[in-house]
């Protein structure tokens, strides 16, 4: 009789909804419904499990160009010893994998002395450089629902990218002191487009795009008693406009941003954050306003916190040296690694570099040992030496994860893995291992 | 003063590391324990007789001693790094931290140089002939002293983030630079004799910038005061136009008066 699993977490947002219903198969092998969850995550779910679409073996390039079932051994043994031949090796990913796996990672690239990186460093990466620059005035998604009454979404899109943050979180949810739910926020919604999210908004304004470092320039200058010398228009928002938010904003109980890529990847990037904080520090000598990274994937809050513990540095790591750690953005990023051809080795781990990174990045990664430790082809996986196919974290393997406010939860398994197919922790753990042996035996 | 001239051979396949060409660790070395210093190629630990032809002896001290850098150095990083005294000169391209931390002495790059040079600055003078990239004198990555002391001079453009956290000494770009000047400045002069795309002085608390071109989007924080007749650089009196702000930042009273960050933009 199909079982029902209650309280499940979803792998796919930052969000992390842990209400998940998943009904699965007599023999738990396959997941046959889920509720509470959107529709993407219901796809992932679907992914996972023991059936024919599934890969069940490494698959590795021939001379000829295919690729040809090998076993995991094999798989194995091709990682240590490239690993171990590489003078500057990376690793990028881990948006998708558990935080078990984010630290075997770490293992192993400290073992070989290279570069470790994680999505982050084409996401959020450059809230990680304000939050060094201008520190963290943040919260947890709790007491957003259960005091905010202010809710801004600066540059990001969360009916499209995390489909239930509204309804869980942010606008929706009677909370403690927000009883009315939605009747009870003010949501303020600034974006160059006019998304879906801007369509539940009481205040939309619609930012010149690039400028937003002006607007927020704009909002200070309001808090520390300046209104009067705001230009007329700031970066396409007439200076009334302004005045009337900064003044909904200012009399909040509680006003939270929750900013995304609009911020993080527009002109200034980190500095668009670091004036974001600014101004939440602003506004605290009127209110408590807090601020939040819409973290994309389930678990790309994860590798920050676990390399931070490791190492004190969440990303970027350039572990070469093996005595210190070097983080420099700009430098040690996998992108900017990958575009100057710094680098003679790639594994692309949970997530796709194929389609992710610009083109050049990808034909200079190209010219080197490419492997994708990923349970689905995609477009690293088919330019790859070598792609293993791993346990979908999340779906067929359990592990911690960190949600986008740096909650960890911990995440359970619901069906079983195809047969031998290892999780990234296990593989990376064999990886390791190898490489001590090859070591030892003199291999370099 | 003695000379040490270095000439790269060009057999990093990957970017080679050259912290040790400094004239700090040259000093009191002759060209054989020279060769010996360290330096890194990924995770491999070189010494610069593999990487460089080395000629001539360092001097008594770091102030005694002159290097001179031959070959192409598009892809070494580091050179003159945490400097305190002496002359170096590289007659090529060069990457990455050239003159990063740097105390004293004088750094001339004949090419261009990447981004991260003259980073932390505190003294010295760091002449670039060509163009920088971004962050030139800038701080490290979540430290709020950038540069302290010290002359930056380019002779062509600069990228973005020139200066972030400045907190004294001059930088001097003779052509264009483009996004955020002198952000969260807290004092230091930036002159720039092209034009800048925007973001002049965002988050400034103190300091000074000229600007001879054109700002395409200024800061709503600035607010113009008055025309002033300054001199930016030795022996240029001009007219500019005085702007005062960062009008949404904390700003410190000295005398009962409160300072402001400054831009100049000449009229």
């Amino acid at each position: 009789m199909p079982k029902v699993i209650k309280n499940v977490g979803c792998p796919y947002c930052g969000a992390c909804c842990d209400d998940v219903e998943v009904t699965v198969s007599d023999d738990g092998k396959r997941v046959l419904e889920v509720k509470n969850v959107c529709a993407i995550g219901t796809q992932i779910f679907m992914h996972g499990g023991d059936h024919d679409g599934r890969i069940k073996l490494p698959r590795m390039r021939q001379p000829d160009g295919t690729m040809k079932d090998v076993s995991f051994k094999e798989a194995i043994d091709f990682t240590a010893k490239t690993l171990l031949k590489a003078k500057k090796p990376l690793m990028y990913g881990f948006g998708s994998t558990n935080c078990e796996g984010h630290a075997a990672a770490a293992r192993v690239m400290e073992r070989a002395g290279g570069c470790l990186d994680n999505c982050a460093s084409i996401c959020h990466g450059s809230s990680f450089l304000a939050i060094f620059d201008n520190g963290y005035p943040s919260c947890t998604l709790g007491e957003v629902k259960n005091r905010a009454d202010v809710i801004v979404y600066w540059g990001s899109n969360p009916a499209h990218a995390h489909p239930r943050h509204m309804s869980r979180y942010a606008i929706f949810p009677r909370g403690f002191f927000t009883g009315k739910g939605h009747k009870s926020r003010t949501v303020i919604v600034i974006d160059p487009r006019f998304t879906d999210t801007g369509r539940v908004a009481d205040y939309y304004l619609q930012v010149r795009q690039g400028h937003d470092y002006e607007l927020f320039d704009a909002f200070r200058m309001v808090c520390h008693g300046h209104a009067d010398d705001i230009p007329d228009v700031v970066a396409n928002i007439p200076k009334e406009t302004i005045l009337e938010v900064a003044e909904v904003m200012k009399n909040a109980r509680f006003c939270n941003f929750f900013y995304g890529m609009g911020l993080c990847h527009s002109d200034g990037r980190n500095h668009n954050i670091d004036i974001a904080i600014s101004l939440t520090r602003d506004l605290n000598e009127f209110t408590k306003c807090t601020i939040m990274a819409m973290r994309g994937h389930y678990n790309i809050t994860g590798p920050g916190a676990v390399w931070s513990w490791q190492f004190g540095f969440p990303y970027c790591l350039d572990l070469t040296k093996k005595t210190m750690v070097h983080m420099n953005p700009g430098e040690t990023s996998s992108v900017d690694l990958a575009m100057r051809d710094e680098i003679d080795a790639f594994i692309n781990i949970g997530t796709d570099a194929g389609a992710h990174f610009p083109i050049p990045a990808v034909q200079h990664l190209k010219k080197h040992p490419f492997i994708t430790i990923d349970p689905s082809r995609n477009m690293a996986s088919e330019i790859s030496d070598l792609h293993v196919p791993v346990k979908i974290c999340g779906v067929d393997d359990g592990g911690i994860v960190y949600r986008m406010d740096n909650v960890p939860i911990q995440y359970r398994k619901v069906v079983d893995a195809p047969a031998g197919v290892p999780s990234d922790e296990e593989f990376l753990d064999a990886v390791y291992e190898r490489m001590v042996e090859l070591e030892g035996e003199g291999f370099i | 003063m003695s000379t040490v001239t270095l000439t790269a051979k060009g057999t990093h396949e990957l970017y080679l590391e050259a912290y040790n060409v400094t004239p700090d660790a040259f000093a009191g070395k002759t060209a054989d324990e020279i060769a010996a210093l360290e330096c890194h190629e990924g995770n491999r630990k070189g010494k610069l007789g593999e990487y460089f032809d080395i000629d001539g002896n360092g001097g008594d001290t770091a102030a005694d001693t002159q290097i001179i850098v031959k070959g192409d150095c598009k892809k070494i990083k580091r050179i003159g790094q945490q400097m305190t005294a002496g002359e170096i000169i590289v007659e090529s391209d060069c990457d990455m931290y050239t003159a990063g931390w740097m105390k004293g002495g004088k750094v001339t790059v004949k090419g261009n140089v990447d981004s991260f040079c003259g980073i932390g600055m505190a003294g010295g003078e760091f002449i670039v002939e060509g163009n920088a990239q971004n962050y030139l004198g800038s701080a490290y990555r979540g430290d709020w002293r950038g540069m302290t002391g010290g002359l930056i001079h380019v002779k062509g453009n600069a990228g973005n983030d020139v200066a972030t956290f400045m907190r004294g000494g001059k930088i001097i770009i003779d052509g264009d630079a483009f996004l955020h000047v002198c952000t969260h400045g807290e004092g230091g002069t930036v002159v720039i004799k092209g034009n800048v795309e925007s973001r002049v002085g965002g988050q400034m608390v103190k300091g000074d910038i000229y600007v001879y071109g054109q700002i395409k989007y200024m800061m709503p924080g600035f607010k113009y005061v008055d025309d002033v007749e300054a001199e930016a650089v030795e022996g240029e009196k001009l007219t500019f136009a005085h702007y005062i702000g960062d009008l949404g930042e904390r700003h410190s009273k000295r005398k009962g008066e409160i300072i402001y960050g400054n831009i100049y933009l000449k009229k």
